[in-house]
């Protein structure tokens, strides 16, 4: 099922399927690693839900929804 | 003796400057490149007698052309040339950290890796394979763990072996990019080697990658070079992008970054093994977030640790701040005690020791919260308060890490906005850091606070906490209001992506955190000593020339000497007590008329109709005028201007009561003083350091924008109040 980073739970895992930024913010989300085909998982959500905490390659960064919307998904499991 | 130049680099929090601090130790200046506010930090080390130069490369992720640190990074590889990159990398993160290593090799510039965090590396069940990755790499790798030092001499020596063996040479790696990007890429190669494109500057394989990429700063120069040139290949470009949009759905730099990150995992499938899997654990990190970013705990805790390091900060820094100005003090009286009377003491006394006292005064402040702040950075909290107070800060085009400078500048009423717009630093985002840097000022820093306390204890002083409090409140609303305003006008632009690493927390190094507040400090020193003294000289001429003519101090003069040979004839105690009053009474009227002789004097007394309309008259004129040196003189001056002489800060009963009698001051009064000290120019010792992280032209700016603003809602405030009240 593809949706963006936005609509996934928390620790739910997914697999980026495409991004659709571009500019200065797709440069800055393939830079941290972010491009197609990388596993990711929501560890995290601001205590104002905004921005959102993902782990990646063995780290973790944040992005803001609106920057992760551009971000389509298919989640990978069920949350546990 | 052969020297050798080493450039350190890698992503931010990769460990590149602690290792960089602990080869160098006290070996290291930090310098600015030409035109930005981008450190520049040197070192020296030496290895079997032989000098080794270092440059620590600001920390980047890519080499593209977005921000300040890649391009000053890029600039110092392609015109300084050193002879060897250390690329620092965490090296329990190696997929993503080598993306900048492969940037590198692609530019063609000799590099090899240190692989910092080893001991981690062992600790998370991962294994590396470092002879398989120098091999194919083709460059050579060290393990090291910058924390100990463990490794350095190793990486030292390893080094100067390559760059001996390299010899300055360049031999850019070639990475296929596929079937789309890469017919294209040898195209545009072609092109350039044949037209000589900035050949000797850079492969030109690579300027066509950077072409397909995207990068303004290699395009911009190509247009300049080569305008026909630059066309087709834009051209060209152009028609590959819609191909990739149309058949892929993606962008040729995206592309690009596919086949990076491709190249990368088959490089690391060979060399590195992970025999726990990670997200089989809960490493000590997220154990930590799930209580300090937890959603009712996290934000507590975090008004907690800002208040207690405001609170440290300030108490911790009376007892410093308290010595160097008693210090300073005891300097005027010397020097007023040895020089004679006249202007050469005042220039000396008031001018040059005031001034550089003032700017001195500040320095224990600055080292304290630089100490908290390297703290918070190094140990990876601030990027989590970032993270949480994002949100708010974004409505108003701001950024998560905003709120720092705005808590120091005096967010908690006391602050000082001197460290408070230097704290903007940790903004990586320029049009936010700018909005940042422009609106802190407004926060009622501790040298408001004794003007507000008098206007408060003369006209409200049944309402004292909750008007202090509502002058806060309104500086908070002020600040994110005009922030909102620039953002939309002036700094307009859409927001810097927030995409930020949440690095794993760490116990900072104290080596570390001395040196960076060091830095900090030593750099408010230098710039801020030599413009602040030709400052303080200009402002004090001001409020002293041009001084009385022949006459009115004759007449001064005269009267004293008649008050005087009435004191040495007086009989009973009374009438001394009464000529001494008199005594001092001249002196203050003297003090009086000079000021309003002076230029200064003469300005305040020119804007009175035009600031009558805000209810000031000449006298808080001259005072407010004043409180653009600092704004501790605003009360003092005040007091001259009532002939009371010099009014101590602390102790203003009289001048209340005098403001008290005063037809001119009333509640309409006070509230539109109140605006408009806290609204108002920066003091000038803020508007130094606002040059400084930004340009003369925004702390100017900054000086009309916030002084006309204070004046319009002051006016409008005391329009409004005196309809009310």
């Amino acid at each position: 099922m593809h949706c963006s980073i936005r609509h996934l739970q928390l620790h739910e895992k997914a697999r980026i399927v495409s991004i659709s930024a571009s500019g200065e913010l797709g440069r800055r989300i393939r830079d941290m690693g972010l491009v197609t085909g990388t596993e990711i998982e929501i560890v995290g959500r601001a205590p104002l839900k905004d921005p959102v905490a993902v782990r990646l390659r063995g780290f973790t960064l944040t992005l803001r929804n609106n920057e992760a919307d551009h971000i389509t998904v298919e989640k990978l499991e069920p949350p546990a | 003796m052969n020297k050798r130049y080493l450039a350190f680099a890698g992503n931010p929090n990769a460990g590149k400057t602690t290792l960089f601090n602990t080869i160098t130790g006290s070996h290291q200046h930090v310098g600015n490149y030409p035109g930005i506010t981008v450190d520049r930090k040197e070192g020296t080390t030496t290895l079997d007698g032989n000098r080794i130069d270092i440059v620590d490369l600001p920390g980047c992720y890519s080499l593209t052309a977005y921000t300040q640190e890649e391009l000053v990074a890029r600039q110092v590889l392609v015109e300084e040339r050193p002879d060897l990159v250390v690329n620092v990398v965490d090296a329990t993160k190696l997929e993503r950290h080598l993306y900048l290593t492969i940037q590198f090799m692609e530019l063609g510039v000799p590099v090899m890796l240190a692989l910092n965090m080893m001991d981690d590396v062992r600790s998370k069940g991962i294994q590396i394979n470092v002879e398989q990755l120098q091999k194919d790499l083709g460059c050579p790798a060290v393990g090291t763990v910058a924390r100990t030092g463990a490794g350095k001499e190793e990486l030292l020596r390893t080094a100067v072996d390559f760059a001996i063996e390299r010899n300055g040479t360049w031999h850019p790696l070639t990475i296929s990019y596929g079937p789309d990007v890469d017919p294209l890429l040898e195209c545009l190669s072609g092109m350039i080697e044949e037209a000589q494109l900035l050949q000797h500057k850079y492969p030109p394989r690579w300027i066509a990658l950077k072409y397909i990429e995207g990068d303004d700063s290699i395009i911009e120069q190509g247009r300049t070079l080569a305008p026909e040139l630059s066309r087709q290949m834009e051209a060209r470009i152009q028609t590959l992008r819609e191909h990739c949009l149309k058949t892929l759905n993606t962008f040729p730099e995206a592309l690009i970054a596919d086949y990076r990150y491709g190249f990368i995992n088959a490089l690391l499938k060979k060399s590195v093994v992970v025999t726990q899997p990670p997200s089989a654990r809960l490493d000590l990190t997220d154990k930590i977030d799930q209580v300090l970013t937890h959603r009712v705990i996290g934000p507590t805790l975090m008004l907690v640790l800002l208040y207690a390091m405001f609170h440290i900060t300030f108490t911790l820094g009376e007892y410093p701040m308290e010595l160097t100005h008693s210090f300073f003090a005891l300097l005027a009286d010397g020097a007023a005690a040895i020089l004679p009377d006249g202007m050469l003491q005042s220039l000396i006394v008031s001018g040059v020791i005031d001034g550089v006292g003032g700017v001195l005064g500040f320095v224990p402040l600055i080292m304290i919260m630089f100490i908290i702040i390297a703290f918070l950075e190094d140990s990876g909290y601030m990027a989590r308060m970032a993270y949480m107070l994002d949100k708010v800060f974004r409505s108003f085009g701001l950024h998560g890490s905003s709120v720092m400078p705005f808590i120091i500048s005096g967010g908690i009423a006391g602050g000082c906005a001197v460290p408070g717009v230097m704290a903007a630093r940790t903004l990586r985002s320029p049009k936010e850091k700018l909005a940042t840097i422009l609106t802190a000022p407004f926060m009622p820093c501790g040298a408001k606070i004794p003007v507000f306390l008098l206007l408060i204890g003369a006209f409200f002083s049944e309402h004292r906490a909750a008007v202090m409090f509502s002058t806060t409140l309104g500086a908070w609303v002020m600040a994110l209001l005009v922030a909102r305003l620039l953002r939309s006008t002036i700094i307009r632009g859409e927001s810097t992506p927030f995409v930020m690493e949440l690095p794993p927390y760490r116990l900072p190094t104290l080596q570390g955190v001395l040196i960076h507040m060091w830095e900090r400090t030593w750099e408010y020193i230098k710039k801020a000593g030599t413009v602040v003294l030709a400052i303080s000289v200009l402002i004090w001429a001001a409020m002293t020339f041009p001084g009385l003519d022949a006459t009115q101090e004759e007449q001064f003069t005269s009267t004293r000497l008649e008050l005087e040979q009435r004191l040495s004839s007086a009989t009973t105690p009374a009438q001394q007590k009464q000529i001494y009053t008199a005594l001092e009474e001249l002196e203050h009227t003297q003090g009086l008329a000079a000021l309003k002789h002076s230029a200064a004097g003469r300005l305040g007394q020119m804007l009175e109709p035009l600031t009558s309309l805000a209810g000031f008259n000449w006298r808080t004129n001259i005072a407010l005028i004043g409180g653009v040196a600092a704004k501790e003189v605003i009360v003092s001056t005040l007091g001259t201007a009532y002939s009371l002489g010099e009014t101590d800060v602390d102790d203003s009963s009289s001048l209340m009561a005098r403001i008290q009698k005063d037809p001119d001051w009333n509640r309409a009064t006070a509230i539109s003083a109140i605006i408009f000290v806290l609204l108002y120019a920066p003091c000038f010792v803020t508007i130094v350091v606002m040059a400084r992280e930004s340009s003369w032209g925004w702390a100017l700016f900054a000086l009309t924008f916030n002084t006309t603003l204070a004046f319009v809602l002051a006016c409008a405030a005391y329009q409004g109040a005196l309809l009310v009240l």
